[in-house]
């Protein structure tokens, strides 16, 4: 098994056992999704207005619980310091830890859209268009966060902080995913929103492990 | 394999503090140099200097092997086994399966005779989480020893460990020097190696 497929299992398995965020992001992004038609009311034509915005929000902020734990944990046990050691360059580091992020959070939260958008009375086809916006879209954020998360490494609450650096930079996933399904709503084409949000994913995903290794690379020698 | 590693003229600068000025030493294939020194000398920090976390402030570190000199932190690291003061283990994996991680994370295959080596063969599949003080010091050892790494990097190499544990510690140790390995150690105890040691 290569270095980078083993750190990829080993955080999967760790963020799925106990202790791990995987199904708490999973829950807490399934009762936003779950609270919100019950505080708007049974107005169904404005449940399926904003399904696409609240989902694609809750969906943020659902990777947003899990991300601080991205770098942190093995940072504060010293397990970072080994890895760090290891033949595998810390951007593949950064960029195994992203996609276990996203497999272990993204991914599940994708797959579980198009059922919440059942309580939003959101129609099949922008309901397609909305998981298709998501499973794009995903992978951004938890490249995003990644940058973060790592930029608050040796910080003690740093979760409190992680929040006001990442939001501002995932605006553009949020206007484009959540776009992407109000445009399908309105029957008109969603190619557009969906290949600017593909192509902010596409760069947030290339980026961000060289910005996160370089961040790591200081808060180790700090 | 490394040759020698050559310390010249090292300032360490944390904050706006100055640890050491102008630290010289070497240690060549097979040496153990032990680093001694009251708390918050910067024990730690010339490790981590070593193992290229850390930038010196002025100086040079040099590793002499096979391919000639170089002084480029990054190529440094590629040859460290680091033991560092935390055990860097997770609570929800098991003994064999953090071992296993770590070795493969490294490019090499765990050895199951290791966990017996380290006295750890009836907890292999115990979360770490259950693991006494002393047990995951023992793991983190085993891990050090899958790194399979010439240059040795030790924090305290002794802390929490029992008799039995440190004497395995001290024979660890006199196997990787005489297999052609260095040893840096900061420590407050002797090695017990006949090696030389550094007063910071």
């Amino acid at each position: 098994m290569s270095p980078f497929v083993t750190l990829l299992l080993r955080d999967i398995r760790l963020a799925a056992r106990s202790g791990g965020s995987a199904a708490l992001a999973l829950s807490f992004f399934a009762l936003v999704a779950t609270l919100v038609p019950l505080g708007v009311g049974a107005d169904l034509h404005l449940l399926a207005r904003v399904a696409g915005g609240i989902l694609w929000v809750a969906a943020v902020l659902a990777a947003l619980l899990s991300l601080d734990r991205l770098f942190q944990g093995d940072f504060e046990d010293g397990s970072l310091d080994v890895i760090a050691l290891s033949p595998l360059p810390l951007e593949l580091t950064a960029l195994a830890k992203i996609t276990a992020h996203w497999l272990s959070t993204g991914l599940p939260l994708t797959l579980l859209s198009p059922l919440l958008a059942l309580l939003f009375n959101l129609p099949p086809q922008p309901t397609l268009i909305l998981f298709v916006s998501l499973l794009i879209g995903t992978p951004a954020v938890s490249a995003v966060g990644a940058i973060g998360a790592s930029l608050t490494l040796s910080l003690k609450r740093g979760g409190l902080i992680l929040p006001l650096i990442i939001l501002p930079l995932l605006a553009p996933a949020v206007i484009f995913g959540a776009g992407a399904a109000s445009l399908a709503l309105d029957r008109l084409g969603a190619a557009s929103a969906l290949g600017l949000l593909a192509a902010f994913a596409f760069a947030a995903v290339l980026l961000s492990p060289f910005a996160a290794a370089a961040s790591v690379r200081l808060n180790l020698g700090g | 394999m490394i040759s020698s590693l050559t310390a010249e003229k090292l300032v360490c600068v944390r904050g706006d503090k100055k640890l050491f000025d102008g630290l010289n030493f070497r240690v060549t294939a097979g040496q153990a140099l032990a680093v001694e020194g009251a708390n918050g000398a910067g024990k730690t920090s010339l490790l981590r200097l070593i193992a290229g976390f850390l930038a010196p402030a002025a100086g040079r570190l040099i590793v002499k092997d096979a391919q000639g000199e170089s002084d480029d932190a990054e190529e440094r690291g590629k040859s460290v086994g680091w033991l560092g003061h935390q055990d860097g283990l997770k609570p929800q994996l098991t003994v064999l399966e953090q071992l296993n991680f770590f070795a493969h994370l490294y490019g090499k295959t765990a050895d199951g005779a290791l966990l017996d080596q380290i006295g750890l063969a009836r907890q292999a599949d115990l979360p770490c989480r259950y693991l006494s003080a002393g047990q995951r010091r023992r793991l983190a050892l085993a891990r050090l020893l899958a790194s399979a790494r010439p240059l040795w990097l030790l924090d305290e190499p002794f802390a929490a460990l029992d008799t039995s544990g440190q004497a395995l510690v001290g024979q660890l140790m006199a196997r990787h020097c005489g297999a052609g390995g260095i040893i840096i150690a900061a420590t407050h105890e002797p090695l017990g190696l006949g090696n030389e040691s550094l007063k910071l």
